[in-house]
Formats: C-alpha cells, sequence, structure tokens
C-alpha cells in the first residue's frame, strides 16, 4: 500500500538555512546539506529546499547546496523558489534534485508548466500554490483565490480552476499552501485540500499549519492529501519525525516506518 | 567497473552517486565495448521507452546487451530500464529488448482503493514489496522496508516465476522481476534511502550462478 508521504521543507537563503531552526543535538543548523542529512537520518520521506535568495546573482551557491545534497541523502528532494525557466530547472535537476517547483512564473507564464513536462517529464514538475480564502465571488467559484510573491498578490485565478489547468499542462504533483494557516500552527486548510484533491489526478501536498501530529492525520484522512509538509513543527524541535510516524501509524495512517 | 547505459533519458548521476556512496567505481557509456569490458552493468531510467529504445538501438546498446546477457554477466534494470527488458511496451507501442519474454503495461484507468478513492497514476512514492520468491538482491531487507516509485507503467513477465516480488498500486503487479543474471526493479533504489541502498550492494557483490548459457528465472 502506498504511504502517506511526509514532506520537510527548508528555507534556503544565500546557501543558508533560515528561520529559528532550534536543535539540541550537534547539528550546524544553519547548513542546508547538514540538516537535510539531519531529517533523511530521522525518516522524511522527501525534502523540499525553498530558495529564497533574492538576487539571481547568489543562485550559484543554491546549486552547489543542490550537488552537495544529492552526494549525502538517498531520498527525492525537490528545489522551488526563482524557478523561471527550462534552464533554471535544467540547472537544479542537473546538480541532482528529484523535481523542481514553480509557483509564481508559472502563473505569469503557464505554459513553463508544459516545457518542463516535455523536457524532464512530468514527474519533475511541482506545481506550488498559494491560496487565500475570500469567499465565493465571480471568477472564484471555489471560494479560494491564487495569491502569488509570498501572498502579497492577488491574481483573481480560482484555485480549483488554475489546479485543473496546471495538471492538464502537465504537472506532475500540486503542493497546495494556504496563506491563512500557514504560521498558525493551527492545522491544515482541510475544506480547500479535500475539494482539490478530490478534483486532481495528481498528487496534492497539503501545505501550512501543522503544530500537532493530529494535523497531519486529519489532512491525511479527511482531507485526502497525498503527503503533508512540515517545517515549524520540527526545526523548533518540539516534534520529531520518528514522533509524528509513530503517532500517525497508531492511527492506522500508512507511513514508512523503517529508513 | 560499473557500465551505467546512458540512453538519454534519465537522471544518470543519481545512481551514480549512489555507487559513488557505497564505494563503487562506475562510468556513464553508450559504448557496446565498455559494456564487454564492465564487470556488471545497469540501466537507470527515467522518461519514455519509445525514445530510450531509439537511442539505444543506434549505437548498437540493444545488441551489446543481449549478448552480455547471454554470457551470464551481471544486470540490473531500474524504473524504465526493468520495463525495457522485456518484450514490449504499450508506453509508445514499442519493441524492446526481449532479455525477459513479457510485455510492459500501463496501470488501468478509474481504479479505486480499499475506501473507495481514486488511485493516482503515475504511481508515485513510497511502497512496500511482497516477496515471491528468494534472491540475493534481497538479503538483509525485512517485509516493511518500502522503496520508492514513479511510474505510470508495470512490468508484467509472461512466466510468473520470473516475478521476485510484487507491489500493490490499486492492483498487484510485478515489481522486482528477474532471469538468469538480470534482475530488474520498478522502483529508484538510488531514492529509496537504507534499504534501497542496500539492495543496490547487494547487486553490486551478486555473482550469479552458472553464469554463461541458458538462463533460466
Amino acid at each position: 500500500m502506498l504511504s502517506k508521504r511526509i514532506i520537510v521543507c527548508l528555507d534556503v537563503r544565500d546557501g543558508r538555512t533560515t528561520k529559528g531552526i532550534r536543535f539540541r543535538e550537534n547539528v550546524d543548523v544553519g547548513d542546508p546539506v547538514a540538516m537535510a542529512r539531519h531529517y533523511y537520518d530521522q525518516g522524511a520521506d522527501e525534502i523540499v529546499f525553498y530558495d529564497i535568495t533574492a538576487s539571481a546573482e547568489r543562485r550559484g551557491i543554491l546549486i552547489e547546496v543542490v550537488r552537495r545534497v544529492a552526494e549525502t541523502i538517498f531520498i527525492p528532494f525537490s528545489v522551488g523558489g526563482g524557478i523561471r525557466s527550462v534552464a533554471d530547472m535544467h540547472d537544479v535537476l542537473l546538480a541532482g534534485a528529484e523535481k523542481v517547483s514553480v509557483n509564481s512564473a508559472a502563473l505569469r507564464r503557464p505554459e513553463l508548466i508544459d516545457e518542463g513536462a516535455a523536457a524532464f517529464g512530468r514527474q519533475c514538475i511541482v506545481l506550488g500554490m498559494d491560496v487565500l480564502r475570500v469567499g465565493v465571488r465571480p471568477g472564484i467559484p471555489s471560494g479560494y483565490e491564487v495569491v502569488i510573491d509570498g501572498g502579497r498578490v492577488p491574481t483573481g485565478r480560482d484555485a480549483l480552476a488554475w489546479a485543473e489547468e496546471a495538471e492538464a499542462r502537465g504537472a506532475g504533483e500540486i503542493c497546495l499552501n494556504s496563506i491563512d494557516a500557514d504560521g498558525t500552527q493551527q492545522g491544515y486548510e482541510l475544506e480547500i485540500t479535500g475539494r482539490m484533491a478530490s478534483r486532481v489526478g495528481i498528487p496534492v501536498i497539503a501545505s501550512g499549519g501543522a503544530g500537532r501530529p493530529e494535523d497531519l492525520r486529519d489532512v491525511l484522512t479527511l482531507g485526502g492529501a497525498d503527503a503533508a509538509l512540515i517545517a515549524s513543527m520540527v526545526h523548533f524541535g518540539t516534534w520529531t519525525i520518528p514522533a509524528i510516524k509513530s503517532a500517525l501509524h497508531r492511527w492506522g495512517v500508512p507511513v514508512r516506518m523503517r529508513w | 567497473m560499473i557500465a551505467i547505459v546512458d540512453y538519454r533519458a534519465g537522471n544518470l548521476a543519481s545512481v551514480g552517486r549512489a555507487l559513488s556512496f557505497l564505494g563503487f567505481a562506475w562510468r556513464v557509456t553508450r559504448d557496446p565495448l565498455l559494456l564487454g569490458e564492465a564487470e556488471r552493468i545497469l540501466i537507470p531510467g527515467v522518461g519514455a521507452a519509445g525514445a530510450a529504445m531509439e537511442s539505444l538501438r543506434e549505437p548498437g546498446i540493444d545488441r551489446a546487451l543481449a549478448r552480455e546477457f547471454a554470457a551470464g554477466k551481471p544486470i540490473l534494470g531500474i524504473c524504465l530500464g526493468c520495463q525495457i527488458v522485456l518484450g514490449h511496451s504499450e508506453e509508445n507501442d514499442t519493441a524492446c529488448l526481449n532479455l525477459i519474454a513479457g510485455r510492459v503495461r500501463a496501470f488501468p484507468a478509474g481504479l479505486r482503493d480499499a475506501e473507495g478513492r481514486a488511485v493516482k497514476i503515475p504511481h508515485m512514492g513510497w511502497n512496500s514489496l511482497r516477496l515471491r520468491r528468494p534472491h540475493p538482491i534481497f538479503e538483509g531487507l525485512a517485509a516493511e522496508d518500502a522503496f520508492y516509485f514513479v511510474h505510470g507503467f508495470y512490468p508484467q513477465p509472461e512466466d510468473p516465476s520470473c516475478v521476485f516480488a510484487e507491489s500493490e498500486h490499486g492492483i498487484v503487479f510485478p515489481a522486482v522481476i528477474g532471469r538468469g543474471s538480470l534482475v530488474a526493479v520498478q522502483f529508484h533504489p538510488e531514492k529509496s534511502g537504507r534499504p534501497g541502498l542496500r539492495l543496490l550492494e547487494n547487486f553490486c557483490r551478486w555473482t550469479p550462478p552458472g553464469g554463461r548459457g541458458e538462463a533460466s528465472c
């Protein structure tokens, strides 16, 4: 039986892991390679690096990080943030990432999804999507609007319509991040996750709001998500991946228990 | 030296990195002569069957693989490299290497899981194996070990005794197949954590019995 995936997200700026990541263990918490190794050892099913580097000139640093991570961990990992062209995708995939995640650039130019899928196969292309609950209104029949540039800019696109278009264009997965839930640690946005997971035929990764193992259980069962993204709940040392997985396993959620 | 067949389809570096991590020397090649010199051959794979087979025919890699297989050289197929060892693939209606008689089939549409939810294709993620027959490449692995899959097609040998392990995603399908000195896995051992590395290492240390001549499953 296919396991539900627990995916750890690491924010990287200029080649260093950001955010107040706290550990008691002897890990250089600023080093993305050490952090990836730590979570690999802990049983993460996949790792996402989100590059928040401001300038294009510093992209080379990220590629070097990807190359070093690929020599160290042997589970799939993806890279998102600042992927604007097939050439950007090529750099990251050649350095050893399994997948690339596109978000704002795909909304501005949806053909980027088609081009990426044609060049590398759809399994490599993850569509990242930030959505905001705005209520049902003209042009937004689902009540959820897609926003870009870190949630600041509304696009007028309906979340479910955009998910369907991205799937048709060749996205292999959708990572759905709720701006309302993000950072709250009060649980994932179950409603839109559930509606999207049953609407599209590709896996949906739930993102935003994880604070307790119960939140993952709910989004992976009631929410129908195929995978759950976590960040703060493990970065701050409140929870470990083995503890989360043990709880999920106890509740009957299929997760990978040996690594 | 382990030869990694380059058919211009996939992320060849990732399986190479796993071999390096395990301490084995490898080389990516399209040269049929190098396949002859190599101790072992690895057919990796991401991509589509049609383009892959086309890429293998032009430099004569298809004939070299058939020759090395007949000579009893250990060969490991991964993902697409697991599928093209069969006779035919439904993907792009492609005639394949036919080292094992059988066909590559697409997952049927409209599959449902036990809870009645639609089963998503491609099959992407971690899944476990059910062993059908023992083989040295499974040494040290446990029944609960999971492996990372990404595929929309699966291998179906004609002879059920060529199926070493199965997995389940809406249907039960062959996940590890083999015959003689050839073993082929539908998942990505190079992306399957320690169990995957162990399986790769088992292959790298495996000496097929007999070696030459008529291969049976």
